[in-house]
């Protein structure tokens, strides 16, 4: 952050104070803390996991992201205080708001909501036009075509023409693929920009059977880079999409593909781009997650920048990662559009001789809308806005998702999917995307859609014993609290309704759970059958779409019991980890 | 995700490996028959349960861990069944190349007797009961080099 925008925000707090916290006014002053001094010759302005959300949103940032091991304590895993602390944000300031959970709901009155792409196209062109088309790139780390009733409906069409309109020039991939090949084929043929993946491989068998792919000599699906001509220089942009998509995914939509990780061919990849093709920078696109794109810096060299998504982490300050061939910054651009990217960079010669990174919130009450995009948007809404915009519940408290290990939202859900389905326990995945609303703001079909809208939404009932739901449960703990990244999957801990447990991170896999027990106080038994019900199955399912069984239950009123009925979490070992603020 | 049909499957994924044979050149030890580093079917190995005792079955010796041997295996796998592992090694004379799974019901998972003048290169597929470290020892020069990875075989689901 430049330090003249942190003065300009400490003066709108004093100005709040004393007029009984107004709105954000929108006016020359206050969007000049967007106007970023001029550095270097290449800008290169980065996007990701704004899961589709056209229109400004709330969103809270998590109180609860551990860290362990080497990452404890450690972007990303800092959450409340720690982080204003650590990225010297002053607690009551406009990024106080947007970068934490603190005070959330009361600064969520005075300075509105974030994002939106009509407010984003107007920052992107001016930022653009500061230092000329011919300095400037615009990049997408993916996740931008689900998250939304429409995206879903639309199988990300809209999300397409609006990344055209913006102007995005390379993307990579995470939930696109989720849509299955011909789709996500189809949109990329509409896509102007190149989407990008080094990562994604035939499978012998599909290559076998001479299934299309970018390169048949190595099996990769996609194109795994550009070159892209920036103030005078070579940048490389290489594509990184999401390594884990088949396993974390139903496999059937994508059986011809494998990911991965993929170091080695990454590595090799880099160093053709240097030696070969004489590039000046390398940045990789990633939707890695951040511990694993921490990991990866250390280990591959020759990468300048990696501009990363995935874990949703919005971090202030590039991560500066020492490596056998010199240093990379990794980012991490936050989601739901909140974040604007921006990356100046002076180009030399066969290297980066400087770097300055802001990631600028996009406050809606500081931007005007750009007409276009706000006219596509209406136009792409127009034929849903009837059936989505009726408010179907006003709940009595603020509604959000993001956290390790709930948050109320999924207290929802599982206690719709329990109450509608008639079972005993609930599991709802931990997905780290999904809007927040405010208590009292009122919650519409859309909004349900916004937490639930995915390509498998089926939902199921059956029987399960606790012992398989221990095995669950340590599973997904295991995919967020590895001490290895490379094992981690990126998403949060599976939701529980009607089941408490204690949850010990630091603990080896298979033994991170212990203490189960019912909403009724009774011991979970581990040979004894459970009807469970859920959503989101890898396997196929036959049951109501969840955004019907979660309608339906706010239709009749009840919304949220008064507390907890037993999803409570105990945690063990991580008393002072400064990835906790408070519940959550 | 959480689906205990899958958490079942982890379980009944038993029995020893099914192994296709990608490598070049390679001869496995297909039927009770001949080949290997004592010339026949190691049928006592193949039936340890634990890593240790195939080890020591099959060889009769300790490996030590080398850099030379390269084990290249994702780090969660996309399907449990079939598990891409593949070894390459810049070592001279390799005689043979097994893999063994630390927590299957049977850790020697397959065995590769490597002819002379062979370029010591086996890609193969290993079925995996769950999340366990997978060894690769090469025996070169009668002498025994290793290297292991962590696998992890995940019910799925739940990616952010």
């Amino acid at each position: 952050m430049a330090i003249r925008r942190r003065d300009f925000l400490k003066g709108v707090g004093v100005a709040a104070v004393s007029a009984g916290l107004p709105r954000l006014a929108r006016g020359a002053d206050a969007a000049s803390i967007y106007d970023i001094e001029r550095f270097g010759n290449a800008r290169i302005l980065h996007i990701t996991d704004t899961h589709a959300q056209l229109n400004p949103i709330y969103f809270r940032e998590p109180s609860v992201n551990i860290g362990i091991g080497q990452m404890m304590g450690q972007p990303p895993h800092l959450v409340g205080r720690a982080f204003l602390e650590r990225f010297g944000i002053r607690p009551d300031s406009a990024d106080a708001y947007a970068f934490t959970c603190v005070e959330f709901e009361k600064s969520a009155a005075r300075f509105g909501k974030l994002g939106g792409f009509a407010y984003l196209k107007t920052l992107v062109d001016r930022l653009r036009s500061d230092v000329g088309e011919k300095h400037t790139l615009l990049v997408d780390g993916g996740d931008l075509w689900q998250g939304t009733g429409l995206a879903n409906t639309m199988q990300g069409r809209d999300m397409v023409e609006v990344a055209n309109l913006l102007g995005i020039e390379a993307m990579t991939g995470h939930w696109e693929f989720t849509f299955g090949e011909q789709v996500l084929r189809d949109n990329l043929e509409r896509f102007k920009g190149e989407f990008l993946a080094q990562n994604v491989f035939l499978t012998e068998e599909a290559a076998f059977n001479d299934a299309q792919a970018f390169d048949k000599a190595t099996g990769r699906v996609f194109k795994p880079s550009i070159i892209k001509e920036l103030g005078g220089h070579r940048v490389a942009i290489i594509g990184q999409a999401f390594p884990y998509v088949p396993i974390a995914h139903p496999k059937r939509f994508t059986p011809d593909w494998t990911f991965g990780i993929r170091e080695e061919e990454l590595q090799k990849l880099v160093d053709a781009l240097r030696g070969r093709d004489k590039v000046d920078a390398v940045v990789l696109l990633s939707h890695n997650g951040m511990d694993v794109d921490l990991k990866l810096a250390s280990r591959v060299t020759g990468i300048d920048v990696i501009l990363g998504g995935h874990t949703h982490d919005a971090i202030p300050q590039p991560v500066a990662v020492k490596n056998a061939g010199g240093t990379t910054l990794v980012t991490n651009a936050g989601s739901n559009g909140k974040f604007l990217g921006v990356l100046d960079l002076a180009l030399d010669k066969g290297k980066v001789s400087d770097v300055r990174y802001h990631l600028l919130p996009i406050y809606s009450e500081l931007l005007k809308p750009d007409p276009g995009m706000a006219e596509l948007i209406g136009r792409l809404r127009a034929p849903y806005s009837a059936d989505w915009l009726e408010k179907i519940a006003t709940p009595d408290r603020l509604l959000y998702r993001r956290g390790n290990f709930s948050g109320p939202v999924d207290e929802l859900i599982c206690t719709a999917l329990r109450s509608e389905l008639d079972a005993e326990i609930a599991l709802s995945p931990g997905f780290r995307w999904g809007v927040t609303t405010l208590s009292g703001q009122g919650v519409t079909m859309e909004d349900v859609l916004a937490q639930t809208a995915i390509s498998y939404p089926e939902t199921y009932v059956q029987e399960m014993t606790g012992g398989q739901i221990k095995d669950v449960l340590e599973d997904v703990c295991d995919n967020l609290f590895n001490a290895d990244p490379y094992y981690q999957q990126g998403g949060d801990m599976v939701r529980a309704g009607g089941l408490a447990y204690t949850c010990t991170p630091t603990a080896a896999m298979g033994s991170r759970i212990s203490e189960l027990k019912l909403g009724n106080g009774k011991s979970l038994n581990a040979n004894h059958r459970y009807k469970v019900a859920g959503w989101a199955s890898v396997n196929g399912q036959q049951g109501a779409p969840v955004w019907d069984v979660v309608g339906k239950y706010l239709r009749t009123g009840r919304l949220m019991p008064p507390e907890r009925l037993g999803s409570g979490v105990t945690l063990r070992g991580v008393e002072d980890n400064p990835g906790i603020a408070g519940q959550g | 995700m959480h689906n205990p049909a899958l958490a079942t499957r982890r379980l009944i994924l038993q029995g020893a490996a099914s192994v296709a044979l990608l490598g070049l050149g390679n001869l496995p030890f297909a039927a009770p028959a001949r080949a290997a580093a004592n010339d026949k079917y190691p049928e006592e190995a193949f039936k340890q349960k634990s890593e240790a005792e195939a080890i020591k079955a099959l060889y009769g010796k300790n490996a030590e861990p080398s850099d030379k041997v390269k084990l290249d295996a994702p780090e969660i796998a996309e399907n449990g069944g079939v598990v891409p592992i593949s070894v390459t090694t810049t070592l001279d004379k390799v005689t043979s190349i097994s893999f063994f799974v630390a927590e299957n019901p049977n850790a020697l998972a397959a065995s590769y007797r490597i002819p002379d003048g062979t370029v010591a290169s086996v890609a193969n597929r290993l079925k995996m009961a769950k999340t366990t470290n997978v060894t690769a020892i090469v025996e070169a020069n009668g002498k025994l080099y290793s290297a292991t990875k962590e696998v992890k075989v995940t019910v799925g689901g739940c990616g952010g």
